[in-house]
């Protein structure tokens, strides 16, 4: 058992970061939207998914074609990102004006709001295994798609026993140079503080003219936008996707959000971070199969030791 | 069935215009004791003729009535009923709720198959392993604030599912196949029939509604509209707030596995499959489509979103669709459920205890919300 410790350790260390940077960029979604709603908005994980479609429909359409060269490689990379940006973020803020500007307007419960939300995920995953596939790229909708490769899967330099890929590399600089932006704009732009403001608290903040409902569009737009950029990732790194594709890993996400502390931006990269090295590390010892399991286990253990997560909440909003 | 609207109240709040809901309620609030047992028997009459052939004709012309009446209907109601004292009582968010129904249910599957137990004790030990399951999910994790709570026992569901997928001893991916049906009791044969489970089901759903009535009548009930209501002050009003909410956690999972039980009883055959987090989704959809915490409301709404999708299945492959669809539109609709309970309705007039915070929080004494909770 430690020779296979020594042996994967590294290797498996670069597969965390690599997840973990992804789980990281989507659990950004479920913390903005959580700080300004205090909702879960469980059909975030669909925002994701009609990411990866996007990213796949560009890549089957202009069909890259080795040799790869550095520039063709950033500038598919940049395309995809962009585009399934948009694409989700427009989505996202579809979903918010559908699913919950109505109930917010009604005051509903937020478990009312929870119920709407797992109604949206089930009729986005339906409405594209059933229509939306079939129509974009003439496949069955219910089957595993995947992705033609546009960045070689090569090693480029090797830490210890740990290989690195060109991949990695991308999934990991493309990931912390987009957190790096959010980061800045949440904390010095004057959207930022509005969004801070809503986060802490929402009365206050329309009394000093903050639009609430703005600053929620905006919030679900930069939440899907980040979800969209880990969707261009995802496809990148492992060149597939299908329907369901955004259950698990957004349960995951929200896991990681939960696990840095919810609301908290700089939380969700760093749970991120942690849930994907202990999932991949523990799948040494236990075997991939276990590798759920785990993720979930730590998470009960750090809410029992901290349960306001990791890094606290308090980036946005004290313990409420 | 309408039992948790307390007798006592005198004097009918003055209403304009005509509210057939709102009246009966109060009928019923006032309705002396041989009315209300004469309602409770309709009801169960009502019920025991239910799988007439006829009926099903109308209701499932696709698939046979009485079967559907077990599962999904029966079952459905029986989830909620359960899920309802975790959610609608003590207001504890719960998005796993299916890993109970999967614990009692291979509790029986793997009991019966290798042991060749009994079927009526092993009921009993399925509940009993349910509920402990949920002690030991509560109890670290119930000192967590809601949505904490919401991800963890997400997680639990999602964590009982792979370990019965991934242990052999119970069948692994492939799952247990002939599940024993149980011995005859009563003079009553369970075998390929499907009434004898029918009568059964609808024992446990009786047993469980009034089970659940007479706990929500009693301090354990008051406890717990005051922690759903405001967690700290119940605990400062020396409600031991934890205690409480671990025991709400334990009996809906009882409950959950009590229709473990009989699930696997008639289903012969059960895979980790049919137990995902789809179908926890789906009962909470149940309970608060239906009106969280008002009773006949959630089980209006668990025989609603059992029976919907059965009777459209010549939509086969649209019914997610439609399902996903028809969710977003009754919350946006109508947030507050089919049939709500009256305190939830007014707390909801008065923007009170909404999402998102856009409202003070607790309603202030002379509210209409205060007023109900005082009835």
């Amino acid at each position: 058992m430690f020779q296979d410790l020594q042996s994967q350790f590294l290797g498996s260390t670069i597969g965390g970061l690599v997840a973990g940077s992804i789980y990281a960029l989507i659990a950004l979604g479920y913390t903005m939207v959580y700080g300004v709603l205090r909702l879960i908005n469980f059909a975030h994980s669909e925002i994701f998914m009609i990411g990866t479609m996007t990213s796949l429909f560009i890549l089957v359409t202009i069909a890259p074609t080795a040799p790869f060269t550095i520039f063709s490689m950033i500038g598919i990379l940049l395309l995809l990102i962009v585009a399934s940006a948009l694409v989700s973020g427009g989505s996202a803020i579809a979903l918010e004006q559908l699913a919950y500007r109505p109930l917010r307007k009604k005051g509903a419960t937020r478990l009312a709001a929870l119920i709407s939300a797992i109604g949206a995920s089930l009729f986005l995953q339906e409405a594209f295994g059933l229509k939306i596939i079939p129509w974009l790229f003439d496949k069955p909708g219910r089957v595993q798609q995947s992705a033609p490769r546009f960045v070689p899967h090569e090693e480029l330099f090797r830490i210890g026993n740990g290989v690195v890929r060109t991949d990695h590399v991308f999934v990991i600089v493309g990931a912390v140079i987009v957190m790096v932006v959010l980061d800045q704009l949440v904390s010095r732009t004057r959207i930022g503080r509005g969004i801070r403001a809503t986060a802490q608290d929402p009365e206050a903040a329309v009394l000093m003219g903050v639009s609430i409902d703005r600053i929620v569009r905006i919030t679900f737009l930069l939440g899907g936008a980040m979800a969209g950029v880990a969707a261009a990732l995802f496809v990148m790194e492992y060149e597939n996707t299908d329907y369901r594709i955004g259950f698990l890993l957004g349960i995951k996400a929200f896991t990681a959000a939960v696990l840095g502390g919810i609301g908290n931006l700089r939380g969700a990269l760093l749970g991120g971070i942690v849930l994907g090295l202990v999932e991949n590390w523990s799948s040494i010892f236990l075997g991939s199969a276990w590798k759920d399991v785990t993720a979930f286990v730590v998470l009960v253990l750090v809410l029992m030791l901290r349960p306001t997560g990791i890094l606290g909440e308090s980036l946005q909003r004290a313990r409420a | 069935m309408k039992g948790e609207e307390v007798a006592t109240s005198n004097g009918k709040p003055a209403r304009s215009g005509f509210h057939p809901i709102d009246g009966m309620r109060d009928w019923w609030a006032d309705a002396p004791h041989w009315q209300r047992y004469a309602v409770y028997i309709a009801l169960i009459v009502f019920a025991l003729i239910l799988p007439a052939p006829w009926v099903g004709s109308f209701m499932s012309p696709d698939s046979d009535w009485t079967t559907v009446l077990i599962f999904p209907v029966g079952t459905y109601i029986l989830l909620a009923v359960g899920l309802n004292i975790v959610v609608g009582h003590a207001g504890l968010l719960d998005l796993g709720f299916v890993a109970f129904f999967a614990i009692g249910a291979y509790t029986w599957a793997s009991i019966g198959t290798s042991y060749g137990w009994s079927y009526w004790p092993t009921v009993v030990l399925g509940i009993f392993l349910a509920s402990i399951s949920g002690v030991i999910l509560g109890a670290p994790t119930l000192r967590l604030r809601g949505d904490y709570l919401a991800i963890v026992t997400l997680g639990f569901g999602e964590i009982v599912r792979i370990t019965a997928n991934n242990t052999d001893a119970i069948g692994g991916a492939r799952g247990i196949t002939n599940v024993p049906h149980p011995e005859p009791i009563f003079g009553v044969e369970f075998f390929l029939d499907p009434a004898p489970y029918y009568y059964l089901m609808l024992f446990a759903i009786v047993l469980v509604v009034t089970f659940s009535v007479r706990l929500n009548k009693s301090r354990v009930g008051r406890a717990w509209a005051a922690i759903r209501e405001d967690e700290d002050a119940a605990e400062l009003m020396g409600v031991p707030t934890f205690k409480f909410k671990l025991l709400a956690f334990a009996i809906g999972a009882m409950i959950g596995g009590f229709a473990g039980t009989i699930y696997a009883s008639k289903a012969v055959f059960i895979e980790p499959n049919n137990f995902p987090f789809i179908l926890s989704a789906t009962i909470l959809a149940a309970v608060v489509l239906g009106g969280s915490g008002n009773l006949p409301g959630v089980i209006l709404g668990a025989f609603v979103i059992a029976w919907l999708p059965e009777r459209f299945r010549f939509l086969s492959e649209y019914r997610i669709l439609i399902f996903g669809f028809v969710l977003v539109l009754m919350m946006a609709l109508r947030p507050e459920g089919l049939l709500p309970s009256r305190q939830r309705k007014a707390e909801l007039r008065e923007g009170t205890g909404g999402m998102g915070a856009m409202g003070a929080e607790v309603a202030g004494p002379d509210s209409e919300a205060s007023a109900e909770v005082a009835k």
